[in-house]
C-alpha cells in the first residue's frame, strides 16, 4: 500500500470547496471520457451515422441560397451565396448544437450526478467537445464548397480559431446558465430549442448583416452571435468583407459577461444538484 | 494509528414538500406561489418568511459525529430511512451537509450504485474504461487491471457486444468487476453486495475483505448483518438520522436486533407466498432457552420456533427451514420426516424444538412451509431473520470466529498424550 497521501478534504456547509479548481484538474480525465462516450453514442444505431452532421447544415444551406440567394436576391457582397451561407452555418451549427446538448447534459447524466462526486462543471462542457467533432467535419465540407466555386480565401482564414472560441465561449456561457436552470425548472427543455429556432431566423445565417439598416446595428450586435457570424464571414470571405467594429466590441462583451454570470450561477448552485434533480 | 475520518455534529436537512406530486418545480408553480405569497404579504405585511404550509422541514441526518481510525473497516446499520445513505452521499460529497463538518484525509471513492454511469449502447470493453473513469481511476489504472477485472466478471466472450444486450446477472457482475478493483484509501460502499447470485455474492464478499485486508479504510453500508459481521470490525447503528450506537460490530449487531424486534413477526400481509392458500402462516416467532421471545440466540443455545397460522388441515406437513445470508438452506426440519404421527393442525400454532443448536454465529433466516405430502398451500421464504450471537461455547474463555464455518460441533482433540 502507497503512503497516506496528504490529501485531505473538509467537507462543510457552504463551502470547503477550495480545491474545487485543483480537482477540476484531477478529474480530466472524466471529461475526455465523456465526451468520447457521448461522441461513440451519438450516431449508434443509425444508419448513415456521422454522416448527419454533414448532411443537416448541407440541406440548410442549400434551402437558405434558395430562399434568401436565389428568390430574395439579397446582396451577398462578392463571394458566391452557398459559401456565403456556409460561413455563418458553421458557427450557428455549433453554437445551437453546443447549446442544446449542453443545457440537457444535467439531466441526461442525473443518474451519475446523484451518485457520484466529480465537479459538475465536466458535464456541461464535456458535451461541447461533441459539437466541436461536428465542427470539424462540417468544415471540410466548406474546403469542398470553396474548391467547386473556385473560392481562395486569404490571410484571415488563420484567425478563425479565434472567432470559434467566441462561439464556444457563447455557446457555454448560455449552456452553463440553462443546464443549471434546468436541473430546476424542466421548462427550460421546452425553451431551449425554441432559442435555437427563434435564432436561426434574427442572427445572419441566411443573409449578410449588411442588409440591416445601419441605425439598428448596434442594436442588432446585442445578439452575441451576430458578432461571431461576422467574425467567421470576415475570416472566410475575406476580400471586401468588413466587420462592424462597435457592434462586434459589443458582442465580445456581452459573450464574456454571459459567460461568467453564467459560470457563477452554476458554481452557485451546483452543491444544491444532487438534491433537487 | 492516525484517524481517516472525523465527523462532527452532521446534520442534513430537507425541506418536504407535501403538496406537490412532481420532484421538479415548473417556473408556472413558483410564479404561482410568487403571487401568492405577494398576495399573502400585503394582508399580513408583518407575519414574516418561514416555512410554508404545505412544507415540513426533515432532518435525515441530525448530530451525527464518529472518528473511523485508518485502516478500519466499519460496518452502518440501521432500518431502512434511518439516513444510512444520507451520511455516504455527505461523506462522498455529492450532498452538502446542513450543518456540521467532516474531515477526511486519504483519497475517497464511493460505490453508492453498481454501473452509475454505465451506457447501454457501449460495449462491455467501453463500459469498463468509462466506468472505471467516472469511479476515478485513470486510463492507464484500468488499463493495467482489465484483465483482472474480465476475469472477475466473467464476460470475456460478450466483452464487444452492447450492455443493453446483456442478461442482468452479466450486467451487474461487470459493473461490480470494475468497481471491485478500485484502489482508493478509503471506500464508501452502500448496499451494493445485493446483486447477482449466491455463488457471486460470495465472490464480492471475498473481493470486499481482500480490499479490507490491504489496509484501506471502509465504510460500508448493509443489510446483511451476516456480511457486516465477516467483514467489519466495528459497527455504527444509526436511527432517526442519530447515531444510537457504536462500537464492535458484533456488539452493535445485537443492540440493533434486540432493540427493534420484539422478536415476532408478523406475516398476514406477506403477499410473496406460494402455495393454495388453504391454510396460512400468520406469525412466526422465537424463543431462546428460558422460553422469552428474542431474535438473538446464543451459539449452543436450545432455541424454538413458534408458528401461528390461520385455517386448520388434516394429515399435514410442515416444515421450517433455517438458511443462511447467502441462500443456502442449512436445517430443513419437515414433520414427515421427523414426526412419525399423523398430524391434524386446528390448534392456530405448533412450536418446532431445535435443542441442538449447532448454528455458528451470524444472521439466519427462516422459511416455513404448510401442505400435504406432494402438495404446497403455504410457503413463505425468508419471513424472519434471527441472528446467532457468538459465545465461548468450548469453555476456552475464547469466542470462535464468525468465519469459522457455518455450523460448529463439540469436539476433542487427541495428541497421542495417553
Amino acid at each position: 500500500m502507497k503512503g497516506i497521501s496528504k490529501h485531505e478534504i473538509l467537507i462543510k456547509p457552504g463551502g470547503g470547496f477550495e480545491q474545487y479548481w485543483k480537482d477540476l484538474w484531477n478529474y480530466r480525465e472524466l471529461f475526455y471520457f465523456l465526451a468520447w462516450r457521448d461522441i461513440l453514442v451519438r450516431y449508434k444505431q443509425t444508419a448513415i451515422g456521422i454522416a448527419w452532421s454533414v448532411v443537416r447544415p448541407l440541406l440548410t444551406m442549400i434551402v437558405f441560397t434558395i430562399v434568401f440567394g436565389k428568390l430574395a436576391k439579397l446582396p451577398s457582397g462578392g463571394a458566391p451565396y452557398p459559401i456565403l451561407v456556409y460561413a455563418a452555418m458553421l458557427p450557428w451549427q455549433f453554437f445551437a448544437n453546443s447549446l442544446t446538448e449542453s443545457s440537457n447534459s444535467l439531466i441526461s447524466n442525473a443518474g451519475m450526478l446523484s451518485k457520484i462526486y466529480f465537479p459538475r462543471l465536466i458535464v456541461p462542457t464535456s458535451t461541447v467537445i461533441v459539437s466541436l467533432v461536428d465542427f470539424i467535419i462540417s468544415f471540410c465540407i466548406l474546403v469542398l464548397l470553396m474548391i467547386w466555386y473556385k473560392f481562395v480565401p486569404d490571410w484571415r482564414m488563420v484567425t478563425l480559431p479565434l472567432f470559434l472560441m467566441l462561439a464556444l465561449f457563447a455557446a457555454l456561457g448560455f449552456g452553463l446558465w440553462l443546464s443549471a436552470l434546468n436541473v430546476k425548472y424542466r421548462d427550460f427543455r421546452y425553451i431551449v430549442p425554441f432559442i435555437v429556432q427563434f435564432g436561426l431566423y434574427i442572427s445572419p445565417v441566411g443573409f449578410s448583416s449588411d442588409v440591416v439598416p445601419e441605425k439598428w446595428r448596434l442594436l442588432y450586435s446585442l445578439n452575441p452571435m451576430v458578432g461571431v457570424i461576422d467574425g467567421f464571414r470576415w475570416a472566410i470571405l475575406g476580400g471586401e468583407t468588413s466587420i462592424y467594429w462597435p457592434g462586434f466590441m459589443i458582442s465580445i462583451s456581452l459573450t464574456l459577461l454571459i459567460f461568467i454570470f453564467g459560470l457563477r450561477y452554476f458554481r452557485k448552485t451546483e452543491r444544491s444538484f444532487a438534491d433537487i434533480i | 494509528m492516525t484517524t481517516a475520518i472525523i465527523v462532527e455534529n452532521l446534520g442534513k436537512k430537507y425541506i418536504l414538500s407535501h403538496q406537490k406530486r412532481e420532484r421538479y418545480t415548473a417556473l408556472r408553480d413558483v410564479m404561482a406561489e410568487s403571487v401568492k405569497k405577494l398576495g399573502k404579504r400585503i394582508i399580513h405585511p408583518f407575519s414574516g418568511g418561514g416555512l410554508q404550509a404545505h412544507q415540513e422541514e426533515f432532518w435525515a441526518l441530525k448530530g451525527v459525529s464518529f472518528d473511523v481510525k485508518q485502516g478500519d473497516r466499519v460496518g452502518i446499520i440501521g432500518r431502512n430511512g434511518a439516513g444510512k445513505s444520507t451520511l455516504l452521499k455527505v461523506l462522498s460529497r455529492i450532498t452538502e451537509p446542513t450543518e456540521g463538518s467532516a474531515r477526511i484525509k486519504g483519497r475517497v471513492s464511493s460505490l453508492l450504485e453498481v454501473g452509475t454511469g454505465f451506457h447501454p449502447e457501449l460495449t462491455g470493453r467501453e463500459n469498463i474504461f468509462l466506468n472505471g473513469a467516472i469511479l476515478g481511476m485513470s486510463k492507464a489504472e484500468i488499463k493495467k487491471k482489465f484483465d483482472e477485472i474480465v476475469e472477475f466478471a466473467e464476460v470475456e466472450k460478450f466483452l464487444d457486444t452492447p450492455v443493453k444486450r446483456y442478461s442482468s446477472g452479466m450486467y451487474v457482475r461487470l459493473a461490480f468487476a470494475v468497481a471491485a478493483h478500485l484502489e482508493p484509501e478509503i471506500l464508501i460502499v452502500d448496499e451494493v453486495l445485493a446483486v447477482g447470485d449466491a455463488q457471486f455474492q460470495k465472490k464480492c464478499l471475498g473481493k470486499m475483505q481482500d480490499v479490507g485486508k490491504e489496509g484501506r479504510t471502509v465504510l460500508f453500508v448493509s443489510h446483511n448483518m451476516a456480511a457486516i459481521e465477516q467483514l467489519c470490525s466495528y459497527a455504527i447503528c444509526i436511527n432517526s438520522g442519530k447515531v444510537i450506537s457504536n462500537g464492535k460490530a458484533s456488539d452493535v449487531i445485537v443492540q440493533y436486533l434486540s432493540h427493534n424486534n420484539s422478536g415476532e413477526t408478523d406475516l398476514k400481509n406477506r403477499k410473496d407466498r406460494i402455495g393454495n392458500g388453504q391454510i396460512k402462516t400468520t406469525k412466526v416467532l422465537l424463543r431462546n432457552s428460558v422460553g422469552d421471545k428474542t431474535d438473538s440466540i446464543k451459539m449452543g443455545e436450545p432455541f424454538s420456533v413458534e408458528v401461528c397460522y390461520e385455517g386448520s388441515l388434516n394429515n399435514a406437513v410442515v416444515g421450517v427451514i433455517v438458511s443462511n445470508g447467502w441462500i443456502e438452506q442449512l436445517i430443513r426440519a419437515y414433520s414427515y420426516e421427523s414426526y412419525p404421527e399423523i398430524i391434524n393442525l386446528n390448534l392456530s400454532k405448533f412450536t418446532c424444538h431445535f435443542s441442538n443448536n449447532c448454528l455458528n454465529s451470524g444472521e439466519y433466516s427462516l422459511s416455513i412451509w404448510l401442505g400435504q405430502i406432494g402438495e404446497c398451500m403455504d410457503y413463505i421464504t425468508d419471513c424472519k431473520k434471527f441472528y446467532i450471537e457468538s459465545t465461548d461455547v468450548y469453555g476456552t474463555g475464547k469466542e470462535p470466529s464468525p468465519k469459522g464455518g457455518v455450523v460448529f460441533t463439540e469436539h476433542n482433540w487427541d495428541f497421542g498424550g495417553g
